[in-house]
């Protein structure tokens, strides 16, 4: 059944995209990430204008963040206080961001922007997690796991302005906290992103955050910077597609719901490392397309109507 | 009330040469329709182009060429080039009044109809089309992205790479079947139909019709542009609502 997009401008099968929101919200419902890293290049896959996939997907995860975040609420997974900070950080990211992106899509280079973003973000946290969950696996099956400190203390423990967040059983500077969340803010708005896949492994390994907490908190502020990325892109270019993004999130909500008892009967160590196989296929993918010669390397935008 | 019959005649005596110079006029043509929708099942159409000639008994029945156009655009073509092994968007032509859509339609090969400067002139075929880039007109490259330009529209269905077949029916009628694909721009369009004979133009006529998004599709493209605040304050309270019912409806206690 074809739907057309009125802000993409495109005509598109509605199954389509519910079976795309459905698979992409199965993964993200196994693997508790948001999922936006491996919609936006499908998005741009499937014809959709990369400025309107970015924004449309910051719109529709708004709306996947919003249904995770209660289940972790309800549990008292969430640090308010921390996420609150994280957020601040995330807000005025948000803003360099967006900014950003309107001055590149102004000098049509936007596209590589998102692709060389994607390559070198995904890149790194993708190998990173596969080396640590083969790692984690090579180590069980030879019987060596070590049990490790609830954190480690560095230098970053150092700096000023210290806050106490209770829930995180932290003490450290407000300053840490602030910047991961200025710098994931940034990406957001670049990459169409909720920024969990940067903003976890961030709180997990720099911060010392406790597992249980760290993604109830991530989603919480993922809520709101997501809705203000949706904001400044639909007041600067009027890139976000409601439709598009509503459609997505009718068979994102239903996958996830799947994914998540689906993932309760695998190993962590598996999910991860299947989760990182994919981080790097997607990346493996941008990084081929910005490498490999173009059939055209010719491409053509309207700048406007008379 | 006696006043009125010769009103009436001397109006009929009147309108009587115009309709009957009417009727003579060799080229009578219409638009299946003259207002497309896109709306939010939009695939995109077929534009049905009829008329009738008048023939002379006795004399060639003559040639119809078709040219219908979409909105005029501003176009930047952008060329890739590699650097440090990444292919990356460099050089660039800004092209004026380029149509956004363009299609051609006759109903012999073109080349039997017309000659190159008329064709030229009329713009009839994708590579007569006149349009000039913004800045750097002397520039050698300039050509380059000129085809290129032409060659993506292809590509996108925006301009035809064929000629559609004008039909006739009998003697004196004509058809031809123009397909909008779905990608269109919406706007104003034309549709200019000229009768040759013997390689010459014997009579041209332009009619416009109109694409507009229409139903759902058209309120929200029009709000977002319109009310931007507002659209994205609807989108995001939309976003949380549903977020929030999916949370409810999943909910496992």
């Amino acid at each position: 059944m074809p739907i057309y997009l009125p802000i993409a401008e495109m005509t598109v099968d509605v199954f389509l995209l519910l079976g795309m929101g459905a698979v992409i919200g199965f993964l993200s419902g196994m693997f508790g990430v948001g999922g936006g890293f491996l919609m936006t290049p499908l998005l741009i896959f499937i014809g959709v204008p990369p400025a309107v996939a970015v924004a449309s997907q910051a719109n529709q995860i708004v709306a996947s963040s919003v249904s995770g975040v209660f289940a972790h609420w309800r549990r008292g997974n969430v640090d308010f206080k921390m996420g609150l900070v994280l957020l601040a950080g995330g807000i005025a990211g948000s803003f360099v961001g967006a900014g950003i992106f309107t001055l590149l899509e102004k000098i049509g280079q936007v596209e590589l922007l998102i692709s060389l973003s994607y390559v070198f973000f995904l890149g790194i946290i993708g190998f990173m997690m596969l080396f640590e969950s083969v790692g984690a696996l090579v180590k069980q099956k030879r019987g060596t796991m070590k049990r490790r400190k609830l954190h480690q203390h560095t230098f970053l423990h150092g700096l000023p302005f210290k806050m106490r967040f209770r829930r995180s059983k932290l003490y450290i500077s407000a300053m840490l906290p602030l910047g991961i969340g200025f710098l994931v803010g940034i990406l957001s708005a670049i990459m169409g992103v909720g920024g969990g896949f940067i903003m976890v492994p961030a709180m997990i390994y720099l911060l010392g955050v406790p597992t249980n907490v760290v993604v109830g908190t991530s989603l919480f502020q993922i809520i709101f910077v997501s809705a203000n990325v949706t904001f400044l892109h639909a007041v600067a270019t009027q890139t976000v597609d409601a439709m598009l993004a509503l459609l997505l999130l009718a068979g994102a909500v239903i996958g996830a719901q799947f994914g998540t008892r689906f993932s309760s009967r695998l190993r962590g160590e598996y999910v991860r490392g299947l989760l990182a196989l994919m981080v790097v296929i997607v990346c493996g993918k941008m990084a081929y397309d910005l490498v490999a010669t173009p059939l055209d390397a010719y491409s053509i935008s309207v700048i406007g109507d008379e | 009330m006696r006043h009125w019959i010769p009103c009436f005649l001397l109006t009929l005596a009147m309108a009587l040469p115009a309709a009957s110079a009417r009727a003579a006029a060799p080229l009578l043509t219409d638009i299946s329709s003259h207002l497309v929708s896109v709306t939010s099942s939009f695939t995109g159409t077929d534009l049905l182009i009829f008329g009738a000639i008048d023939t002379v008994p006795d004399a060639p029945r003559g040639d119809i060429v078709i040219v219908v156009r979409g909105p005029a655009q501003d176009v930047v073509v952008r060329r890739k080039e590699r650097v440090a092994g990444i292919w990356v968007n460099s050089t660039a032509f800004t092209f004026k009044s380029l149509p956004g859509f363009y299609a051609v339609a006759a109903s012999a090969p073109l080349a039997e109809i017309l000659s190159a400067s008329q064709a030229r002139r009329l713009e009839v075929g994708s590579e007569n089309l006149r349009f000039t880039p913004e800045k750097g007109l002397g520039d050698p490259e300039a050509p380059l992205f000129k085809t290129a330009l032409i060659r993506n529209r292809l590509r996108d269905g925006l301009f035809s790479r064929e000629t559609a077949t004008v039909s006739f029916l009998g003697g004196t009628l004509f058809r031809a079947n123009i397909h909008i694909p779905a990608n269109v721009p919406v706007g104003s369009y034309t549709a200019s139909i000229y009768l040759f004979r013997d390689g010459d133009i014997i009579e041209g006529q332009t009619t416009s019709l109109l694409i507009q998004k229409f139903g759902v599709g058209r309120t929200i493209f029009d709000f977002a542009h319109d009310q931007p605040f507002f659209y994205a304050l609807i989108a995001v309270l939309l976003a949380l609502l549903s977020g929030w019912a999916a949370a409810l409806f999943f909910r496992r206690d």
